[in-house]
């Protein structure tokens, strides 16, 4: 059984149709690539993914895991194994990140079932996991991203998914604003949860994370639709032509 | 403003019965300080909404009620187990406005700490009190200070002695329990704390047995002496029902350190009246305050900061979260007097509506008559934001346990300015409960829609 399927979904925001019939099947231990002009409604995708209530689904279907996920709250989405990674991680003044990771690691584990995790068996797995992604463990006694650099911004989210151990991740956008070192270890830390039954999602504008983690598929979303799928030499091939042609062969534009 | 109201009869009825029984009415100084606050009283009557101080609070039901003054009652000893407080110094229990000893735990005595009730102090050793009680709280200004003089018989006495460091709170718990009739009782707390003297002391108000009416008038006198260093918290958290004003005058001597907590939590109809007089130079204070409403609740805070002296430094910090129907008002007033150059003054009152319906007014009103101060004030309404709330359930967090933690991290502010102690340590267990239940009330779960998120927060004043 695949891990995601989308059958023609479609979104609208604020009276205005931004997905607008989007096809996607994900196998457990593949790797997609969404890549796509700004405005194309690659975010959009992702949050309704995440169930963000706010984005109203006006057409089609998700399956995850064989799950409706579209009559998911955003908390069971998370815990049936969606996670996503913000292309802007919100700061949270006030909340611990080390405590707010722990509670939701919890709320996970208790949904499947398991004991809660108390503050001292939590810290070998976090300092692990912190090491992975070489941040400093000052940072976790901070509240949840209040003050980090768009560096640590986005190691914090891959963080959060090295403890959550999703099923299947998406990450949006988690290479904009990281200088080459932090993209390598950012990559490291995906790469390091590449398995046969995890998938991935992950959007980008650029070729230099698609060299770290080398994607299965390769999607180019435009105007709310697919409008092509290939290996990762597509992404090569937009990178040297850009969107534009493809975009104009599907859609003409009327004169 | 005349005292056209019926009720200034039933008081005077009252009084007079009173001033022939209450202990220290042969006391001369007592009987005057008494005589003058009832007539001050009697001629400027309960405050109505055209006085700009009660603009926002309506106290018609209080100044309509008839009350009687409440008498003794008991309590079970039983029926306090939630109501103590664990690590303090001592604990004085007052059911009704009355100083019960039974229930009361006085603690270890120690040579630089008097602590009793200020009924028996007044019976025992008046002479004591004459340099302290009643020189602070102004009876001019407020109808209800006037009433609280005039009927004090009965609070709380702490007397610490120079140089004694308390690291333990002294605490006092102020109990109203149902009547038949509605009541009205008058704490009346004194603490002398001498120079370089270091406390903590929390005032916590509950109610017993049902929401009938009752008032509770309270105010506090707490002088801090040179370079005293000194903690005090306010806990309401009566029933839904009841009326509570409660006023802290707080006067400080040269380089003193008093922080004010204010939580208030339960309460009908409430008027919290925070009240410095910066009298000695390079006093400072921090005026903190968490007010949590819901239902029909009105929670009033109103601040008044007179700095009279030169480099002194004042800081207001007050978080309203407010949900159903209820009404908080913030009112921040700061005197800064012509000599009181250098003065650093500061205020911030930050809100969360979770509803419609919830309202809250806030004022700054700065009067400055030195010429080189600093004054700064700033207030925010908003409401949860939905940005962060789906961050956090797109971590597997749910709804309500969401909604507390960003509740708990907007309350969180005021904890952390509180010092680690025995009574912080209390007022954060209250919180946390408090929080979840407001959390737990599902009929406005945030549903906002993204056009909502750009106007989250709100500067104004
Ligand atoms: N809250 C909103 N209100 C109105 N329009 C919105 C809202 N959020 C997104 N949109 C619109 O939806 C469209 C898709 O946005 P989306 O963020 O999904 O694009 P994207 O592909 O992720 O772009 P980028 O590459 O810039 O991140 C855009 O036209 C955007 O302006
Ligand atoms: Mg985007």
């Amino acid at each position: 059984m695949s891990l995601l399927e989308i059958k023609d979904l479609k979104v609208r925001v604020d009276n205005h149709d931004i997905l607008k019939g989007i096809n996607l099947t994900v196998n457990p231990g593949e790797v997609h690539s969404i890549m796509g002009p700004n405005g194309s409604g690659k975010s959009t995708l992702a949050q309704v993914l995440a169930r963000r209530e706010a984005y109203a689904v006006t057409g089609g279907e998700v399956l995850f895991n064989g799950k409706d996920l579209l009559a998911m709250k955003p908390e069971e989405a998370a815990c049936e194994g969606i996670f996503l990674a913000f292309q802007y991680p919100v700061e949270i003044p006030g909340i611990g990140n080390a405590y707010f990771l722990r509670s939701a690691l919890n709320a996970v584990r208790k949904y499947h079932g398991q004991d809660e995790m108390d503050a001292m068996d939590f810290l070998p797995l976090f300092r692990e996991k912190l090491k992975l992604l070489d941040m400093d463990e000052k940072l976790m006694n901070r509240s949840v991203n209040e003050g980090f650099s768009g560096g640590e911004k986005k190691r914090n989210e891959i963080l959060q998914m090295a403890v959550l151990q999703p099923r299947l991740a998406i990450l949006d956008e988690t290479d904009s604003g990281l200088d080459i070192d932090a993209l390598k270890i950012v990559s490291k830390g995906v790469n390091a949860m590449r398995s046969p039954d995890r998938a991935m999602i992950v959007v980008t504008h650029y070729q230099r994370l698609l060299n770290e983690i080398v994607p299965d598929f390769v999607h180019v979303l435009a105007n709310g639709r697919i409008v092509k799928s290939g290996g990762p030499e597509l992404a090569l091939e937009l990178e040297e032509k850009g969107y534009a042609e493809i975009e104009d062969t599907r859609q003409p534009m009327p004169a | 403003m005349i005292a056209a109201d019926e009720q200034i009869g039933t008081y005077l009825e009252l009084f007079s019965q009173f001033q022939k029984r209450a202990p220290g009415h042969d006391v001369r100084w007592l009987r005057d300080l008494r005589e003058s606050a009832f007539a001050r009283f009697c001629e400027v009557g309960f405050p109505t909404t055209h006085n700009e101080d009660w603009r926002f609070t309506n106290v018609s039901a209080i100044s309509r009620a008839t009350f009687e003054l409440a008498p003794k009652s008991a309590v079970a000893a039983r029926d306090l187990g939630s109501y103590r407080i664990a690590n303090a110094a001592c604990q004085l229990v007052f059911v009704n406005g009355h100083f019960s000893r039974e229930l009361s735990n006085l603690g270890d005595t120690s040579p630089g700490l008097t602590v009793s009730s200020l009924g028996e102090q007044i019976s025992v050793d008046p002479a004591s009190l004459e340099a302290h009680l009643g020189r602070y709280l102004n009876i001019q200004r407020d109808a209800f200070s006037a009433l609280n003089t005039a009927f004090a018989e009965d609070g709380a006495y702490v007397h610490i002695r120079r140089g004694t460091v308390l690291l333990n709170p002294i605490c006092f718990l102020f109990i109203s329990t149902a009547r038949d009739r509605p009541v009205i009782s008058s704490p009346r707390n004194l603490i002398v704390a001498e120079s370089e003297t270091q406390a903590t002391i929390v005032e916590d108000y509950v109610s017993l047995g049902g929401d009938a009416t009752a008032f509770c008038n309270t105010a506090t006198e707490l002088f801090a002496g040179d370079n005293a260093v000194i903690s005090h918290y306010m806990i309401e958290r009566e029933h839904q029902e009841a009326f509570n004003v409660s006023t802290l005058r707080l006067q400080q001597e040269r380089s003193a350190n008093i922080s004010s907590h204010s939580v208030l939590l339960g309460g009908g109809l409430v008027r919290n009246n925070v009240h410095p007089v910066l009298a000695g130079e390079g006093s400072e204070c921090l005026i903190n305050g968490l007010f949590i409403g819901n239902g029909h609740q009105h929670l009033d805070n109103y601040m008044l900061v007179e700095h009279a002296s030169p480099h002194c430094a004042s800081r207001q910090f007050y978080n309203g979260i407010l949900d159903d129907r209820a009404h908080g008002v913030f009112h921040g007033r700061i005197i800064v007097h012509k000599d009181a150059q250098k003065t650093d003054a500061k205020q911030t009152n930050r809100n969360l509506l979770l509803s419609d319906d919830a309202r809250i007014d806030t004022k700054p009103q700065l009067e400055i008559y030195a010429d080189d101060v600093k004054c700064t004030h700033g207030a925010t309404i908003g409401q949860i934001e939905e940005n962060a709330l789906f961050y956090l359930r797109s971590r597997g967090i749910d709804e309500i346990s969401a909604r507390k933690l960003l509740l708990l991290a907007f309350a969180s502010e005021c904890l952390e300015r509180m010092a680690a102690n025995p009574a912080r340590d209390h007022v954060e267990q209250l919180i946390h409960g408090h929080l979840l239940k407001i959390a737990n009330s599902t009929k406005n779960l945030a549903k906002l829609t993204t056009e909502d998120r750009d106007r989250n927060w709100e500067e104004i004043g």
